[in-house]
């Protein structure tokens, strides 16, 4: 079988992309995508936990993930549409009108 | 002594507070309601408030002569902690009546004369309106003294003693505006409380280690444990007390105030600062002579400032041209005489110098103010004077018609000194009682019999004899002096040709003004029988309250050799000022003639007190100027400023966190998840 510890591996190396593309992406929608990403790779230890371990609970831990990531880029998504129309822009570096 | 038995002994010694508060009484309704009463009426609420003191103070020695120990009359419990008990307490005892007479007495005729001198001077200076405040100030003067004279106990006594210094900076500053450059009143007035302060200093460390050693303030209880007390403490507290005595009494080094202090209006002069505040010091010698005879090392010291101070200020006094300061030098050389004498242990002998001092001290100054009211009439007539815009009453109180309106002409000559005796002269003539009256005032001070000078200086003179015979020395070269410069004063003033139109304008003054010189010239005349030879009414006054005075047989040589040391005194001052005198007032001092450098040292009072000023006020000034700037602004506003500066700074590093990008808030995140982590997952539990 393949060993336990390459499922976690991608899921670390997932969600190490996820972070970069988090900080080092300008426009939302690529960010949001990146965020996916790292939620993905969570869902992924998620369910490789619970095979391990034989417990369901990691797989139900899934379905919690994934609704609340749809809301939030629900959310995340208004929010865009929001700025673009006070900014007509998404680039997120020219969102810094709070810098003190 | 307990309140029962002193009623019944003595039925007027209960009446003793009211010297302190008939005074008080005075000048609060002056306070409040002087400006309605009109000028004679605070006059004479005043005068009545010093002549009831007056009255009192005889009522008491009345109750004395009957019974003469001392009494203690409580008023009231001050101060009360564990062991310590002060109460404001009267002492009724022959000393203490003594200096209660003088001083109601002397000043209920200085509150007389202030009211004719004041009326002019008021008028003269422009402001009619300070009237009543000098009286207000007059009378807590009085109430202050009668404090320290009547006081039972140390505390008391200086409660008093600071009211008296303070009296003295209010009424040395009254014209607190005038003077030259505008400030020259306020600053004498501040030198004479400084220097008193000093003073000051030395009366309260000796009240210190009166508390810690003896327990108590009282005078009684002080004077029954000296033996018990180490002669080395005794020593202290007496030498500490002489620097306090040096302050008050104008003795060296601290005598630098009084010259000063001839700023304030003449009664001023006359009752604080010759017949009254400055005799406290010697008093409080009197006062303390238990203490004293347990430290004869303290005595001689008294002793020899004493000395040396008569001889100095009767040096500088040759040299002055102002009327006033002659006398003010001529009051510290004669407070030398009182000092040196309760510093031999001739308490009677000082104490009799210190009456008749204040008799013949306060004509002569009260004179001499009679003399410039005189010559700033002249003045006024001849100038135009300055600032005085009520000519009215300058014309209402001449007395033998000099006729003037002010002219109009030439805008006054505003360096005119009315008090310069260079500008006088010839004034015998213009001014009769005042010549007169100042004649007996000098040949009293000089010591020429049987006025009453030659008795008391005479005392003096022969318990000097039976203690040091350098000291008695240096006692008569004073006196010498003393008929040398009062000589000069009196050909300076009043013989000779009138060197300014002012001296040829003046005239005699009104009555207010002459009545009590002429009162206060028959004490001096006759004051010599309150302790004549042989009879020693006042040694055995005072022997009640101060035992083991030294007594001295009258030695007829000794008196004989003073009375020819002073009549060969004013003859000298004759031959140098009475047979030629100048005829200009810029004209030199004969003196200087022989003289020539020498004298302008005496002018310049040796050089003191401009050394003072150099050594005490400009290091002082030297020091507050370098803890002004390199302290207090380098270091520790340099201090603050830069804490402030570091918040700041602080703060510009943390603003730059914040600038508005979310990417690296998002890194931050990141950062702190991250180590986080590593911390709780290699950090071994």
């Amino acid at each position: 079988m393949i060993p336990v510890s390459y499922y976690l591996g991608l899921s670390a190396v997932l969600f190490a992309l996820g972070i970069l593309g988090v900080l080092l992406r300008r426009n939302p929608l690529v960010l949001f995508m990146s965020l996916e990403l790292m939620f993905n790779a969570g869902n992924l230890a998620f369910v490789t936990f619970a095979r391990m371990y034989g417990d369901l609970a990691g797989q139900l831990v899934v379905f919690f993930v994934m609704t609340v990531a749809a809301a939030e880029v629900a959310v995340g998504l208004a929010l865009i549409v929001a700025i673009f129309r006070s900014k007509h822009t998404i680039d997120l570096d020219e969102v810094n009108s709070l810098k003190g | 002594m307990l309140f029962q038995e002193v009623s019944q002994a003595a039925p007027y010694v209960s009446l003793v507070p009211w010297v302190v508060f008939l005074p008080v009484a005075g000048l609060l309704i002056n306070l409040l309601i002087g400006k309605r009463l009109g000028e004679a009426g605070a006059g004479i609420i005043a005068s009545l408030a010093s002549g009831g003191a007056f009255v009192v103070a005889a009522l008491l020695a009345v109750s004395l002569a009957g019974s003469p120990e001392p009494k203690s009359v409580p008023f009231l419990d001050w101060i009360t902690v564990g062991t310590l008990n002060i109460n404001w307490a009267f002492r009724v005892d022959t000393l203490s009546v003594t200096m209660m007479l003088l001083v109601a007495g002397v000043g209920t005729l200085i509150h007389i004369y202030a009211i004719g001198y004041m009326h002019q001077d008021t008028r003269h200076n422009g402001d009619p309106g300070r009237f009543t405040r000098f009286f207000v100030y007059l009378n807590l003067f009085i109430a202050s003294m009668m404090i320290l004279v009547s006081a039972d106990n140390y505390l008391m006594l200086f409660v008093g003693w600071e009211g008296v210094g303070l009296c003295s900076y209010l009424l040395i500053g009254f014209w607190f505006e005038k003077g030259k450059a505008g400030t020259a009143n306020a600053k004498a007035a501040k030198k004479a409380f400084v220097v008193n302060r000093v003073g000051d200093f030395g009366l309260l460390i000796a009240l210190f280690l009166l508390f810690w050693w003896f327990g108590t303030f009282q005078f009684d209880g002080v004077f029954s444990q000296v033996g018990e007390v180490p002669q080395a403490v005794v020593m202290a507290i007496t030498l500490f007390m002489l620097l306090g005595v040096a302050g008050k009494s104008a003795q060296i080094p601290l005598y630098v105030w009084l010259p000063d202090a001839m700023a304030g209006p003449t009664p001023v002069s006359a009752l604080i600062h010759a017949a009254t505040m400055v005799t406290a010091g010697v008093y409080l010698v009197a006062r303390s002579n238990q203490l004293y005879a347990a430290a004869p090392a303290a005595q001689s010291a008294v002793m020899w400032v004493g000395a040396l101070t008569a001889l100095l200020a009767g040096l500088i006094a040759l040299g002055q041209f102002d009327i006033k300061r002659v006398l003010a030098f001529s009051t510290i050389s004669q407070l030398g005489f009182m000092v040196a004498a309760v510093g031999m242990g001739a308490y009677v002998a000082g104490m009799f110098h210190l009456t008749t001092h204040a008799f013949f001290k306060a004509l002569l100054f009260l004179s001499a103010g009679s003399v410039i009211l005189g010559m700033e009439r002249g003045q006024e007539l001849a100038y135009g004077g300055h600032g005085s815009n009520d000519h009215g009453s300058v014309k209402e109180s001449h007395k033998d018609g000099v006729e003037g309106t002010a002219h109009g002409g030439p805008a006054g000559h505003d360096d005119f000194d009315p008090q310069d005796m260079r500008n006088m002269g010839g004034l015998r003539k213009r001014m009769p009682v005042t010549f007169w009256v100042y004649l007996i005032g000098a040949l009293a001070l000089a010591g020429i019999a049987p006025l009453s000078g030659f008795f008391s200086k005479d005392e003096i003179l022969a318990a000097a004899l039976e203690t040091n015979a350098a000291v008695l020395v240096i006692l008569i070269l004073a006196a010498f002096l003393t008929a040398f410069y009062m000589g000069r004063q009196i050909f300076m003033v009043f013989f000779g040709p009138t060197r300014t139109r002012a001296a040829g304008l003046t005239g005699e003054n009104n009555p207010v003004i002459t009545v009590p010189l002429i009162i206060l010239a028959v004490l001096s005349f006759f004051g010599g029988a309150l302790n004549l030879p042989g009879m020693h009414t006042m040694g055995s006054w005072l022997e009640h309250t101060i035992a083991g005075a030294l007594e001295t047989e009258f030695m007829p040589t000794l008196a004989i050799a003073a009375l020819v040391v002073a009549l060969v005194g004013l003859f000298l001052a004759w031959m140098i000022y009475g047979r030629r005198p100048a005829s200009r007032p810029a004209a030199a001092d004969p003196l200087y003639a022989r003289m020539t450098s020498g004298f302008n040292v005496l002018t310049n009072q040796f050089g003191i007190d401009q050394a003072y000023n150099t050594i005490f006020i400009g290091g002082y000034r030297v020091l507050a100027n370098f803890l002004a700037h390199p302290v207090d602004q380098g270091l520790i506003d340099g201090a603050v400023n830069g804490l402030a500066r570091l918040q700041s700074a602080i703060a510009q590093l943390l603003r730059q966190l914040q600038n508005g990008f979310v990417r690296s808030y998002a890194l931050i995140l990141v950062i702190g998840v991250v180590a986080i982590l590593s911390y709780l997952i290699f950090i071994p539990r």
